[in-house]
């Protein structure tokens, strides 16, 4: 189909503007270094310094970006999907603060928990945080109206902030869960990248999968039954891979809001509005804006570091506001 | 024997039972449209027929089995449902849109076989929306995008289609043309067509056989020469109505009617 010949040359030019911002991120920085540098310390042997600051801390920092990003921007789109509600994404509607509360928590009772401990604690409380959402965003009569979910969304939120702040004050360990929660791609390294990128990895591949399945569903439940789905056994895979998606991310980031809202739009205006086109692009769309976001946020301010989340929130705002204006429908 | 037809069906929630002990025969290869006043029920037989939603005691039966146990991809050869003024698709083309009616033919990543191009153009042809199949679904007049629902239907190749008012919110016109169609897939390709229609005079005119229902139950079922009687449209829509003779189809219709007085 023509459509189809059209999507991929907008994929493979995604993925080449996705492979350039990634050696561009990869270049600039506090320390100074050359094209030549990236291009040693990605595809050769060599070793110096600066290859070895490129290597051990910029390559798995952007690696980090690359993954986060994905990962934030399917579930986004995932979520936007299923609610068929243009605001979801993982931070508005409890996720990433249910992980937040559950990493305090866990910080708090067990301070001596690994990294595959931390981050099985922040899909369990990513799970918690949305579960609470949903149930409270469809309590009354007419279920899953956009504006319900999103107030729903705000509500538990703040609790469960309120919740992390609480038991970091109580356990006087506000300092760690903010390290964690605040840290963005900073102190990102192999060892957090080899338990998070099997997730990501796996979430986004179902992802792929269930993509046609997502369409038929966005569209209309009964349309979805109508056409042979088994909508029950869809939306509760989806939802597990939402779970992992944001959890994953917050294990490795903390707080990163509007991606998840932001790419999925971006992604429609380019690819149209289904889903089997919506998911592998947001997968670059989301990894390109994450480099750049962390590479402005390395370099505005030499030496200091502006976090990636402000960044991130500080585009993202008025693009919230820009799709609350258009109802829902942004870049047509 | 008929294929399709339910037994004793009830459909609700606890004590508020919608559609009571209803037991139907869909005729083979017809067209048959529901009527009935709002609330009686007509959407939610339709839905619980496609098993859209479940039903609470009694049973759906299509070729000699039961719905609720049949494989639902397997249904979805055998039966298309296109549901009340779906959502209007924002974005997606209409050969995109279309293409999904191939849905339970498909596995894993779903990559469209030569035959699903085939049935989909097929599809698009009948509807007569070829011309639109790069355009956003969207862009399109309610007629044209209700033709385009039905075309993806359509691509679902199953001998029985279901419609729940195929006809709202469109002009005369258009509600012509997509009845039109629907007759011609009736004759020509011998489909079996169920729908709920509001229009009695449409219900007479395109349909061979009429279900008229009120609370839940059957009034009566039949042809239209049947149902469409002064007595049956009394009892169903509480109206006093004058039936005469279409001069054009030889149906039924009916000419005038008022509000029955005193109940």
């Amino acid at each position: 189909m023509k459509s189809s010949i059209r999507f991929s040359i907008k994929f493979m030019i995604g993925l080449s503007i996705l492979f350039a911002m990634f050696i561009v991120a990869m270049g600039f920085g506090a320390a100074e270094t050359s094209i030549q540098d990236v291009w040693n310390a990605l595809f050769s042997n060599l070793k110096s310094d600066k290859i070895n600051i490129l290597r051990e801390i910029r390559f798995p920092r952007e690696v980090g970006a690359v993954v986060v990003g994905a990962a934030l921007a399917v579930s986004g789109a995932i979520m936007q999907g299923i609610t068929r509600n243009p605001l979801a994404d993982p931070g508005l509607l409890g996720l990433t603060s249910g992980a937040n509360a559950a990493l305090a928590v866990t910080l708090a009772i067990l301070p001596a928990t690994n990294y595959l401990g931390i981050t099985i604690a922040c899909f369990i409380g990513a799970a918690i945080g949305a579960i609470m959402v949903f149930s409270i965003g469809t309590l009354k009569k007419g279920g899953f109206s956009p504006l319900r979910i999103v107030l729903a969304g705000a509500a538990v939120s703040a609790f469960l902030y309120a919740i992390a702040e609480g038991v970091g004050i109580y356990f006087k360990i506000s300092k760690d869960v903010s390290m964690w929660t605040a840290g963005g791609l900073i102190g990102t390294n192999w060892l957090q990248l080899n338990i998070i990128i099997p997730f990501v990895c796996v979430g986004i591949l179902v992802a792929l999968l269930l993509s046609r399945h997502l369409t038929i569903l966005s569209l209309n439940e009964e349309v979805a039954v109508g056409l042979g789905q088994k909508t029950g056994q869809v939306k509760t895979i989806l939802f597990i891979v939402i779970i992992l998606l944001a959890g994953a991310s917050v294990a490795l980031v903390g707080n990163m809001a509007f991606i998840g809202l932001m790419v999925p739009h971006i992604v429609r205006a380019i690819v149209g509005t289904d889903y089997r086109a919506i998911i592998p692009m947001s997968v670059i769309a989301g990894a390109i804006l994450m480099l750049v976001a962390d590479t402005l946020g390395r370099t505005i301010n030499i030496p200091y570091e502006t976090p990636v989340a402000a960044i991130i929130a500080i585009m993202g705002l008025p693009f919230f506001l820009l799709v609350v204006r258009k109802g829902g429908v942004a870049f047509q | 024997m008929v294929r399709l037809y339910t037994e004793d069906l009830s459909i609700g929630y606890g004590e508020r039972l919608i559609v009571k002990e209803l037991s139907v025969q869909i005729p083979d290869q017809q067209i048959t449209t529901i009527i009935g006043p709002n609330g009686c029920g007509k959407s939610t037989l339709l839905k619980a027929i496609t098993r859209i939603i479940s039903h609470q005691s009694g049973s759906v039966v299509l070729d000699g089995k039961s719905v609720t146990k049949e494989n639902t991809k397997q249904l979805a050869k055998k039966m298309a449902i296109l549901p009340q003024t779906p959502e209007s698709a924002v974005g997606l083309t209409v050969g995109e849109l279309v293409s999904y009616g191939r849905f339970p033919y498909q596995t894993g990543f779903g990559r469209l076989t030569t035959k699903d191009y085939e049935v989909i153009d097929w599809a698009l042809q009948v509807t007569g929306t070829h011309e639109f199949k790069y355009f956003p679904v969207d862009a399109l007049s309610g007629g044209q995008r209700q033709r385009v629902w039905i075309a993806m239907a359509l691509a679902q190749e199953t001998e029985i289609i279901f419609l729940d008012e195929p006809t709202t919110y469109l002009d005369m016109a258009h509600q012509l043309e997509v009845l039109e169609l629907l007759q011609k897939l009736n004759k020509e390709e011998k489909r079996t067509i169920v729908m709920v229609l509001h229009d009695l005079n449409q219900a007479a005119r395109f349909a061979d056989n009429i279900i008229a229902l009120k609370d839940g139950q059957i009034v009566k079922a039949g042809s239209c020469e049947k149902v469409i009687t002064k007595k049956v449209l009394q009892d169903v829509f509480q109206i006093d109505a004058e039936i005469g003779m279409d001069p054009r189809t030889n149906k039924p219709m009916c000419i005038t009617y008022n509000l029955l007085k005193g109940e």
